[in-house]
């Protein structure tokens, strides 16, 4: 029998993590001699008061869906995809080469032809470690953290040797035609007459993409062969091969429907937002990928809530650094504790939590 | 004088969560006596004797050894009481000598080659007492199982275990090497050891205990003289109710055949030629058993027949030949679409995802069917549940929530989900591993109806298992295996226990006859 109530461990553990995550952040910002009462305010009304905030926050979230979604099936299949950093830049030069090199008439098609260039880049850069896995034994989390640094190296040369227009001293490939660029929320906005709204807000129609993403994975998880064939895997692999179920064929899929998702969060932050191929511009979503992965349970409603709460922390945190003396790299502290409390240390609140329901049946008894 | 019991429980009682897994129980063991535990499994004999090994602390009752009593917070404690444990599960390091095995976690000093020769010189003065004879300088890995226990026997005895538990013992064992184990018993006993014998099989305990206790749902239902009871009154206190020990089954009524196995041969992952030259054939209405001693590449057979093994040979499934070049696991499916049916040996690893649902259970193996999709991208979830919950009611699962993870489900029920999903497809062919491994009597009896109502509808059936009495009272036909060579083909009604022990022993046909 489950011990506790399938609520308490979807809603309250997590909640109950972040809570404790949260006093110990407060802890450290009152050492330092900041008021953790006024952070918190300033974190709220840089981020939920404002509409530019939403903007803010929700551009982040886009990001943290993608690496998020693309972390939970690679876990499905009892992969660690530590690689989400490099499959999103070769993502981003995916979504340049498309966005540089074919003419498109239309945003609508332009984001069409980016997102399948970004899943395709993506998923060949997983798709390298994934047959590494497969066929040779190589443990995936070794290879994908290489492919990182790997990836970095491509991006670094296509973007200096390549796709930097001549005489440019910026790092960074040419501008892409304005008939590829995104509409943001602040044009979608203007469009029903709110013009003030999300001003100069990153956030763009690709969070509709990360939305329905999240929807499409959650059909392939729990709907479709291949998503029992993946969780059969993860869950045991003699098991799966007894079923009939091809390793090497499931790693590979599962490896490369990651990859394509970290690609495809290139849409959001190449396409739409620095409308260039820059370097950096992945920033760790790929490894916030995990923790959010890990606090969603791998599923895609909660990636969903938890891609939320890591962008409002992204642009909470931007907020903390442009108007407080805490410094930037406290703010990474902060969320390194969200993280560890969530991912990491999420059996340390299950097992008293679980102790205290046990308790209770008995009494029951 | 009253002579002290060797050890004595008083009212242990102990509880996981709401399932109390002890209720109140005492025994007393004399010393220089063999005592039987029998009780099927989640009666809670395990978890008892974990308690006096100190793994577990009970939530009430008290324990006494020779008289005094004590407290066993974990295992230091239980050895410095003379307690000794052999698991079922030997707990040695595979690549370590004999030697190096009995004086771990019992070194003197920093240095290893003190303890070492000391053990030497202890370990010779031990095998002439016990006539407990191993080679100190073997590599664990490189002797056999019977060896293996010999070896765990030694290390309890070596820590100075006056008393000794044995957990399941003869699982592993043949029968040779059981009777060989027993006589080793029984020399501790004349050497005033007090031995405790947990087994779920009637013939051990009528063979060599003095005496039995049975547990049944975490009570000790009664305490008796072996010789003063029955294999069939001892059952019966098990289960709580009246049991068929022999399957009731009409004569079988062979047609044609379902499969033929020829010059099958295969080497595993390390080039280890684990089937050699096997030859076999199943007709449709027949049972044929496989015996053999775990690890005689019995596994494998099924492994080969099951799609996802590579071998050499041919095998035929109704006359047409089947694929066995690729060994790929996909080809598993392709076998299931040929009809046949595969209940693996063991369920927990194979035969389900213990995280799943039982309903998702149900159609593993089976999910890319066309009855099992709603459509081409997806599968038909509801149809599946109801399916589900319809196979799972004829088979007596209890309880009949499909909803309720495998791994929830007692061992006998979650037997019942695997040979529901197998044998309601009505497959040609019956690949089944043994049924019953760890499965309550009660269900055991409705596993064989089951197997033979099968055969009676027609069906062929390659019953594998290492349970002789198994084998030989569903078995049309027998076959013995070992070291990957079938050794002989026998009929239940013209062999015994004894030509067939000979025979898994490696014992050539010809030389038993």
């Amino acid at each position: 029998m489950d011990i506790m109530p399938k609520w308490v461990d979807i809603i309250v553990v997590p909640l109950f993590s972040l809570f404790l995550a949260a006093f110990l952040a407060a802890l450290l910002i009152l050492a330092i001699g900041e008021s953790p009462v006024a952070a918190l305010n300033l974190m709220i009304e840089g981020t939920l008061l404002r509409s530019a905030g939403w903007g803010y926050m929700l551009y982040y979230t886009t990001n943290f869906i993608f690496t998020g979604l693309a972390v939970s099936v690679a876990f499905h299949a009892a992969l660690f995809n530590i690689g989400g950093e490099g499959q999103a830049m070769i993502g981003g030069l995916g979504v340049a080469l498309v966005c540089l090199f074919i003419p498109w008439p239309h945003w609508t098609l332009a984001i069409i032809g980016a997102s399948v260039g970004a899943a395709l880049f993506g998923m060949i850069w997983a798709g390298l470690p994934a047959y590494l896995q497969a066929k040779r034994g190589s443990h995936i989390v070794i290879t994908t953290i290489m492919f990182n640094f790997i990836a970095a190296g491509v991006l670094i040369f296509f973007v200096v040797d390549v796709l930097k227009p001549t005489g440019s001293m910026d790092p960074a490939s040419a501008n892409f035609p304005a008939s590829t660029h995104l509409p943001t929320f602040q044009d979608i906005a203007s469009l029903v007459g709110f013009e003030k709204a999300f001003r100069s807000a990153p956030a763009n129609v690709s969070f509709f993409i990360a939305l329905f993403a999240c929807v499409a994975i959650w059909y392939l998880i729990w709907r479709s062969p291949l998503g029992y064939e993946i969780r059969a895997l993860g869950k045991s692999g003699a098991a799966a091969r007894y079923a009939g179920v091809r390793p090497v064929k499931i790693i590979m899929i599962a490896m490369m429907i990651s990859g394509a998702l970290c690609g495809m969060m290139a849409i959001n932050t190449t396409q739409g937002e620095s409308e260039r191929l820059i370097l950096n511009f992945t920033e760790g979503a790929g490894f916030i990928g995990i923790a959010v992965a890990l606090m969603g349970r791998s599923h895609p409603a909660g990636v969903f809530l938890a891609a939320l709460l890591f962008g409002f922390l992204y642009q909470g945190g931007a907020e903390l650094a442009l108007w407080t003396k805490i410094p930037r790299e406290m703010i990474v502290v902060i969320q390194a504790l969200v993280i560890l409390f969530t991912g990491a240390l999420s059996l340390m609140v299950r097992a008293p939590l679980e102790r205290f329901f046990m308790s209770i049946k008995r009494a029951d008894v | 004088m009253t002579m002290n019991p060797a050890i004595e429980l008083k009212g242990i009682s102990k509880s996981f969560g709401p399932v109390q897994a002890n209720k109140d129980i005492t025994i007393r063991v004399m010393p220089g006596t063999i005592h039987g535990i029998i009780g099927e499994n989640g009666a809670g004999k395990s978890t008892l004797m974990s308690i006096l090994y100190g793994f577990y602390r009970a939530d009430a009752g008290e324990i006494f050894v020779d008289g005094k009593k004590i407290s066993i917070p974990d295992s230091q404690a239980a050895i410095a009481a003379g307690i000794g444990m052999v698991f079922q599960h030997f707990k040695l390091v595979e690549n370590f000598s004999v030697l190096e095995n009995i004086v771990l976690g019992a070194e003197s000093g920093a240095l290893l080659s003190p303890s070492l020769s000391k053990a030497r010189a202890e370990l010779a003065t031990l095998a002439s007492e016990y006539e407990l004879n191993v080679n100190p300088d073997a590599i664990i890995e490189d002797i056999g199982v019977g060896m293996q226990q010999r070896v765990e026997i030694l290390k309890a005895l070596y820590r100075k275990a006056s008393i000794l538990i044995l957990d399941e013992p003869t699982g592993v064992l043949t029968p040779a090497e059981a009777d060989q184990l027993f006589r080793i018993l029984k020399r501790l006993r004349e050497e005033g050891k007090t031995i405790i014998l947990i087994t779920h099989k009637l013939r051990e305990i009528m063979d060599i205990t003095d005496t039995v206790s049975v547990m049944r749902q975490g009570e000790m239902t009664a305490t008796l003289e072996t010789n003063k009871t029955s294999p069939e009154n001892l059952a019966e206190l098990m289960v709580g109710r009246k049991v068929l020990l022999r399957v009731d089954k009409s004569p079988a009524k062979p047609e044609y055949p379902v499969l033929e196995i020829e010059d099958l041969n295969m080497f595993d992952d390390f080039g280890v030629q684990r089937l050699k030259n096997v030859s076999l054939s199943v007709r449709a209405g027949e049972i044929l058993g496989v015996a053999g001693v775990a690890g005689n590449g019995q596994s494998e057979l099924l492994e080969v027949l099951g799609g996802y093994r590579k071998a050499n040979g041919s095998v035929k499934i109704k006359g047409s030949e089947i694929d066995l070049s690729t060994g790929v696991a996909g080809d598993g499916q392709a076998r299931r679409a040929q009809g046949i049916a595969h209940v693996p040996e063991d369920r927990q690893r194979e035969g389900l995802i213990m995280d799943f649902m039982a309903w998702e259970n149900s159609v593993f193996g089976y999910h890319r069917e066309k009855s099992n999709q709603a459509n081409r991208f997806f599968m038909d979830n509801n149809a599946i549940r109801k399916e589900a919950e319809a196979k799972l009611d004829r088979f007596d699962v209890r309880p009949l929530d499909t909803k309720l993870r495998a791994k929830n489900f007692s061992g006998g029920n979650q037997q019942k989900i695997v040979l529901a999903r197998e044998i309601e497809r009505d497959p040609d062919l019956l690949l089944v591993g043994q049924p019953t491994r760890g499965v309550d009597i009660g269900a055991i009896e409705f596993i064989h109806q089951q197997i033979v109502a099968l055969r009676d509808r027609g069906k062929a059936i390659l019953l594998i298992s290492v349970e002789l009495d198994e084998i030989l009272s569903l078995s049309d036909k027998i076959a013995v295996m070992f070291d990957g060579k079938i050794m002989g083909e026998r009929l239940p009604s013209e062999t015994n226990e004894k030509e067939l022990g000979l025979l898994m022993a490696g014992v050539s046909g010809e030389a038993v006859q």
